[in-house]
């Protein structure tokens, strides 16, 4: 395997199925992890959920494609869309070259906050990330 | 290729290690631990498009057929024309059962008055090794068949700049064989069959080299190649590939289709009495067969995966190969559809439970200029 390591800023929240969330004011971003954009390699297409559709935790909100595979997104936690990253429509490689900047993907409005805490911590993501990866 | 790891049982090429040290991303092949991606399959694709890659393939099987009868058994067993396959010379053409339906796809390798050699797919070595050996042993003919896939690495050079990448291994004046040629070479000291040939819609080289001298082979390439010699991975093989609508077995191709269906028919010789050929010409009599392979470029880019529902006015169709490609710019697909619908005609694929344009087209999808 290549020998970088995985980004995985302290800042953010994690799922297993390689989710980040950062929280920003009131909303909540929400984009796929430097893992997943790598494992996945060069992301074709985005496909994303409509503003003001209400996300319920554990359900497929989008898709992401690449040229070898077909990655559902799934909802950490419930909430409203309220922003959606369209430029990825034109621009779906940003999700490979700045999974946790420019490729994020939609910002919600969490129905209650506290469930971030059930998430992954990057130190806790980092181990998942081992466990799979080797590294 | 050879090697078995215990581990997990698949097989190594003699680049395993190669690959590994390069960082690529493996995957399970026909059997082998091959390399899919070494840093993206995008900047592949277009290296071998702009500049030139080089693939191993050494999964790739090689059989040779020796003996007096071998141009009449070849004849039997291959679609295309043997005897007017000189020597020196390379054809494609198609194993077929008596149905008509494929055993394999396959190059024939001209290489002595009673020999030849046939490069077949990975997946099918054990399956065209029992085939050979069945129409062999009900022939009478004289003819000696030798599975040299253990032995023999094979590497791909492709893209605009293989040539002139490899002649830095050649001897001084020597001469590229013509396309769809081959020549017996030496290369940095190797003995090697250097065949224009390949499976990318680019000029360059297929190489077969002895599996021992194979590591040397792909260590002195890279040196004469630098940075214009990508290292190129099954995925990036596979756009290329597709982007030019070339058939990949278990795909398009196998053996509840026939050549006719695939529209290969440039590749099938007929009159020749090779087996399957009764059946191929069934599809004249009725018209020609009731479903054709075609290309489809979808609207957006979302990518129709093999096996996804292709719907069509007439019934349903199947996508049997789907990618995004990168040198048109657009997801493009191959897939078998009721035989009415040519180029032009406006049909939908099912992603994922949604109905998406797609439009017949010529193939190939990628033309170059």
């Amino acid at each position: 395997m290549s020998d970088h390591d995985y980004k995985i800023p302290e800042d953010c929240h994690y799922t297993e199925s390689d989710e980040w969330l950062r929280v920003d004011g009131a909303t909540v971003r929400i984009g796929i992890t430097d893992y997943a954009q790598s494992e996945l390699n060069d992301i074709v297409f985005v496909e994303l959920p409509e503003r003001g559709t209400q996300l319920e935790a554990g359900r497929t909100f989008g898709v992401v494609e690449s040229v070898k595979a077909v990655s559902d997104l799934i909802a950490p936690i419930a909430g409203e869309v309220v922003e959606i990253h369209s430029k990825l429509s034109e621009h779906p490689e940003w999700l490979n070259e700045d999974p946790y900047g420019r490729g994020w993907i939609i910002a919600i409005t969490p129905e209650d906050i506290d469930e971030l805490d059930r998430l992954l911590s990057a130190a806790e993501y980092r181990a998942h990330v081992k466990a799979r990866s080797g590294k | 290729m050879s090697a078995a790891d215990p581990a997990v049982g698949l097989r190594r090429t003699p680049l395993w290690s190669r690959h590994v040290e390069a960082g690529a991303r493996m995957v399970a092949f026909a059997g082998f631990d091959m390399p899919v991606v070494y840093s993206s399959i995008l900047d592949e694709h277009r290296s071998v498009r702009t500049r030139a890659g080089v693939f191993d393939v050494s999964h790739m099987g090689e059989v040779r057929l020796r003996g007096p009868d071998t141009l009449a058994l070849a004849q039997r067993l291959f679609t295309n024309d043997v005897a007017g396959t000189g020597l020196g010379r390379v054809r494609y053409g198609l194993l077929c059962l008596e149905s008509g339906g494929v055993v394999d796809d396959v190059t024939l390798y001209r290489t002595g008055e009673r020999e030849l050699l046939f490069c077949v797919n990975a997946s099918n070595v054990a399956a065209d090794l029992a085939w050979l050996r069945e129409v062999h042993a009900k022939s009478g003919l004289d003819c000696a068949i030798v599975d040299e896939s253990d032995a023999t690495g094979l590497l791909a050079v492709q893209g605009p700049e293989a040539l002139a990448i490899v002649a830095r291994l050649a001897p001084a004046g020597a001469k590229p064989p013509k396309r769809w040629h081959f020549a017996h070479a030496e290369l940095a000291g190797i003995p090697v069959l250097l065949s224009r040939t390949g499976y990318t819609g680019e000029d360059g080289y297929e190489i077969f080299a002895p599996a021992e001298r194979t590591v040397a082979l792909w260590d002195a390439l890279r040196k004469a190649g630098g940075d214009a010699l990508a290292l190129a991975g099954l995925g990036a093989r596979d756009t290329l590939r597709t982007e030019m609508a070339y058939p990949l077995y278990g795909h398009e191709l196998d053996r509840d289709h026939d050549p006719v269906e695939a529209g290969l028919e440039r590749f099938v010789a007929f009159g020749r009495g090779f087996i399957g050929e009764p059946a191929l010409r069934r599809h004249e009599a009725l018209g020609g067969p009731s479903r054709k392979l075609v290309g489809l470029v979808l609207e957006g880019r979302q990518v129709a995966r093999p096996g996804f529902r292709i719907l069509t006015p007439d019934g349903d169709g199947v996508v049997t190969s789907g990618t995004f490609g990168p040198s048109v710019d657009g997801a493009i697909a191959l897939g078998y559809v009721p035989a009415k619908f040519a180029a032009g005609a406006k049909l939908h694929v099912e992603i994922r439970g949604k109905s998406v344009p797609c439009k017949v087209v010529s193939t190939p999808f990628y033309k170059r200029g």
